[in-house]
């Protein structure tokens, strides 16, 4: 033989999922929502996407670049920030406020703290609430031009309930109504998180619980209306912050209990901040809020080792 | 109701397809044989011939150093040429008898020889498999007469044999079970003599349904062995997930097998027992397995103990790819070879030879904690904490999180998208942490 062979320490084969496979699809899965929110609130949609997109790839590059580290771009980490910040944000903002989300997500939530792994927020979100905090009219305006439907109104569902309107729960299975870009159409959502489920790139677990927590506590204190739970799931961003934020692998908990505890977190502070809360939404808030506890909850929640379960 | 198994674990490529219809061929060495003195767990074997002798094939040639110590016996008849450190496949250097094959393969008196196990006593089959040098041939290499004398016999209530082979590519066990499926039965029946309580159970994973056929027919009328179908699953045949799938009962990593009431021995140590015990037959051979895509046609050898690695190489056409990597043993828990000079010994089942090494063509990038090395652990620790703990050296914090309950089986870095080396690092720290607790005594 010519050459050496190689030497390493087992195992010595290794499976086909790589970083960038998993953050390509969860672009993809995101594509459904994104495509409807086009489709549905027009040009402007469009150009947030791209401007969050490079936004946070770009800033990702330059702070790699200045502070001497290799270019990790590559990784789609980045993209899949763009991406979730993109879908968070109303439809006729003006593009520079989530281009500058994106810089605040990249540089400020996640280079600091030491890149891609180590952020303790999920960044998308810690820059759509500062942007919150930041522009609040522009974030709370939804009035958006009809395109494709015709009844959409300035006011989201989930203000409107609170205000003791209904809401057509069907129009809130399709998206025909006002809100961010990707958070609108539960079916487009559900698509996207089926894809991911099969994939196997999440696991049902933290969706499924989270939502029924809060559909159980919306059914409790919201006077036990079976109709009214519903709209309250289908409405907002929970379909959409359970499936694509809540399961971030970063921000979520790594032990089996903890994804369990941690999904009955977020559904209590979703029920609370939206039943109780200064804005008819909160799922958001109560993502970054409990991606703070996920340390405390992984330290509590280890699993017991096979065959030390009694000790 | 599902197959039998285990909580964890992982499905990577199986490629037993290369070899697993090739029947078992006998292969006769043609250059020295290399004997080392230490074949398994435990102290080395005292040499008991010396440069110049002349030896036979059967013949004891090293004699136990030890309680935790086996036989070395010779497989061929020839002349003693050296007596000196050879490297072996894991790669250290180890104390060996190279013997000069004469071709002639003259035995020992009464080698082969006809025995009826019923006409012996306990102590008697317990003495034969301890002179015939028998130890674990799954890998580990524990003396096989040792694990047969637990402290108290009556508290043995399964005998275990590991006809999983869950490890990809191999196809050694899988070929004894279809070709001598009675001497893996016989084996067992020897074992079970020894334990009035206990009942034999065969462990195989469901994708050698012929073997678990066969063995089923074979057993059909013995009311003490019944055939145990496993789910395929990497690692179903570590003993901890076998011993959990059939008998739903925990071992941990201070158990030994027996304070479960169970003794598992895998197939080629069965057989190597029905050899010795029913064929007056030391462990003289065993089945074995070359294979991998660098290899122009893999197959399965029954080969003498001490042959050398490229003899077998070229037995099987040679490489008809240039191989990247070489793994003695199966692709999860092998050792990566950089020499092929070395000799077969008895813990050694297959050679793995791989165009393309997928642990260089896959750079480690930062860990997402995406969960997956806790989701496939069999032992339900923590693979990602762990890797934190021994970065940091911290070994307090690594025993902790139940460091030392890893079986070092691989799943977790065979699964991380991140390509981190989590074994690695976790074989390390076990190592320092074994000998920190020795230290303190």
């Amino acid at each position: 033989m010519d050459k050496l062979l190689n030497v390493s320490s087992s195992p010595h084969v290794r499976s086909h999922d790589t970083t960038r496979g998993i953050m390509l699809d969860v672009v993809i899965a995101m594509l459904p929502a994104a495509a409807f929110g086009v489709f549905h609130f027009g040009v402007n949609a469009l150009l947030v996407i791209i401007a969050t997109c490079v936004s946070c790839i770009l800033s990702e590059y330059i702070y790699e670049k200045a502070m001497h580290k290799p270019i990790t771009i590559s990784d789609g980490s980045a993209l899949v920030t763009g991406m979730i910040l993109a879908l968070n944000m109303p439809p006729e903002i003006p593009v520079w406020i989530p281009f500058l989300g994106g810089i605040f997500a990249i540089i400020i939530v996640k280079q600091l703290y030491g890149g891609l792994g180590q952020n303790f927020m999920n960044p998308a979100l810690a820059a759509r609430c500062f942007l919150l905090l930041s522009f609040a009219s522009y974030m709370n305006d939804f009035t958006a031009p009809a395109i494709g439907f015709d009844s959409i109104s300035g006011a989201t569902p989930l203000a409107v309930m609170r205000n003791g309107g209904t809401v057509d729960l069907g129009s809130l299975l399709i998206g025909q109504i006002p809100g961010t870009i990707g958070e609108v159409s539960v079916i487009a959502l559900l698509i996207g998180g089926i894809y991911l489920i099969v994939r196997k790139v999440i696991s049902p677990k933290i969706p499924l619980i989270y939502i029924g927590t809060v559909a159980v506590f919306t059914f409790v204190f919201g006077g036990f209306d079976i109709y009214y739970t519903l709209c309250e799931i289908c409405a907002g961003g929970l379909v959409f912050g359970a499936f694509f934020m809540a399961t971030d692998y970063v921000t979520s908990p790594i032990t089996p209990l903890g994804q369990t505890v941690f999904g009955v977190v977020l559904g209590l502070f979703t029920g609370v901040f939206r039943m109780w809360g200064a804005s008819p939404e909160g799922v958001s808030y109560a993502i970054i809020l409990s991606n703070l506890l996920v340390p405390m909850i992984e330290r509590v929640t280890l699993p017991k080792a096979f065959g030390r379960e009694g000790k | 109701m599902g197959l039998a198994t285990f909580i964890g674990g992982v499905h990577p490529y199986e490629g037993k397809e290369l070899s697993e219809s090739k029947p078992v061929q006998s292969l006769m060495p043609k250059g020295d044989l290399v004997f080392p003195m230490s074949q398994g767990i435990g102290a080395p074997a005292n040499p008991l011939v010396k440069k110049g002798d002349r030896v036979l094939a059967g013949q004891k040639i090293g004699e136990a150093g030890g309680f935790i110590s086996a036989n070395a016996i010779c497989s061929v008849s020839g002349t003693v040429k050296a007596i000196e450190p050879r490297r072996v496949a894991s790669g250290g250097m180890v104390n060996s008898i190279v013997v000069e094959n004469d071709g002639a393969y003259e035995t020992i008196e009464g080698l082969g020889t006809d025995r009826d196990p019923s006409t012996l006593s306990k102590q008697e089959i317990r003495d034969i498999v301890k002179e015939a040098g028998i130890v674990g041939m799954g890998g580990a290499g524990f003396p096989t007469n040792v694990k047969l004398s637990p402290k108290d016999e009556n508290a043995i209530e399964y005998i275990l044999i590991n006809g999983a082979e869950c490890e990809p590519y191999l196809t050694s066990d899988y070929r004894c079970m279809v070709e001598m499926p009675e001497k893996v039965v016989g084996g067992l029946k020897v074992i079970l003599q020894l334990f009035d309580k206990a009942k034999g159970v065969i462990g195989v994973e469901n994708n050698k349904p012929e073997a678990i056929k066969i063995l089923k027919d074979l057993v059909k009328d013995e009311p003490r062995i019944e055939v145990c179908e496993l789910l395929t699953k990497y690692p179903q045949g570590g003993e901890r997930s076998l011993i959990y799938a059939v008998t739903g009962r925990k071992v941990n990593s201070s158990m030994l097998p027996a304070d479960a009431g169970c003794i598992v021995d895998n197939i080629a140590t069965v057989i190597a027992i029905y050899d010795a015990v029913c064929k007056t037959t030391p462990l003289i051979e065993r089945v074995f397995t070359v294979t991998g895509d660098a290899i122009a046609d893999p197959r399965n050898f029954r080969v003498k103990i001490g042959t050398n690695t490229q003899e077998l190489i070229e037995a099987a056409g040679g490489f008809k790819n240039e191989p990247e990597k070489v793994i003695s043993g199966g692709p999860m828990m092998g050792f990566a070879m950089f020499d092929l000079d070395v000799p077969i010994i008895k813990t050694n089942g297959s050679v793995l030879c791989l165009t393309k090494d997928e642990v260089a063509a896959n750079a480690e990038t930062p860990c997402i904690r995406c969960g997956k090395c806790v989701s496939v652990c069999p032992s339900h620790i923590v693979p990602v904490l762990m890797m934190d703990a021994a970065l940091k050296n911290d070994c307090e914090r690594f025993e902790k999180l139940n460091g030392m309950e890893c079986m070092e089986c691989g799943s977790c870095t065979f699964t991380c998208p991140a390509k981190r080396p989590l074994t690695q690092a976790f074989k390390e720290m076990r190592k320092t942490v074994a000998a920190n607790r020795r230290k303190k005594g």
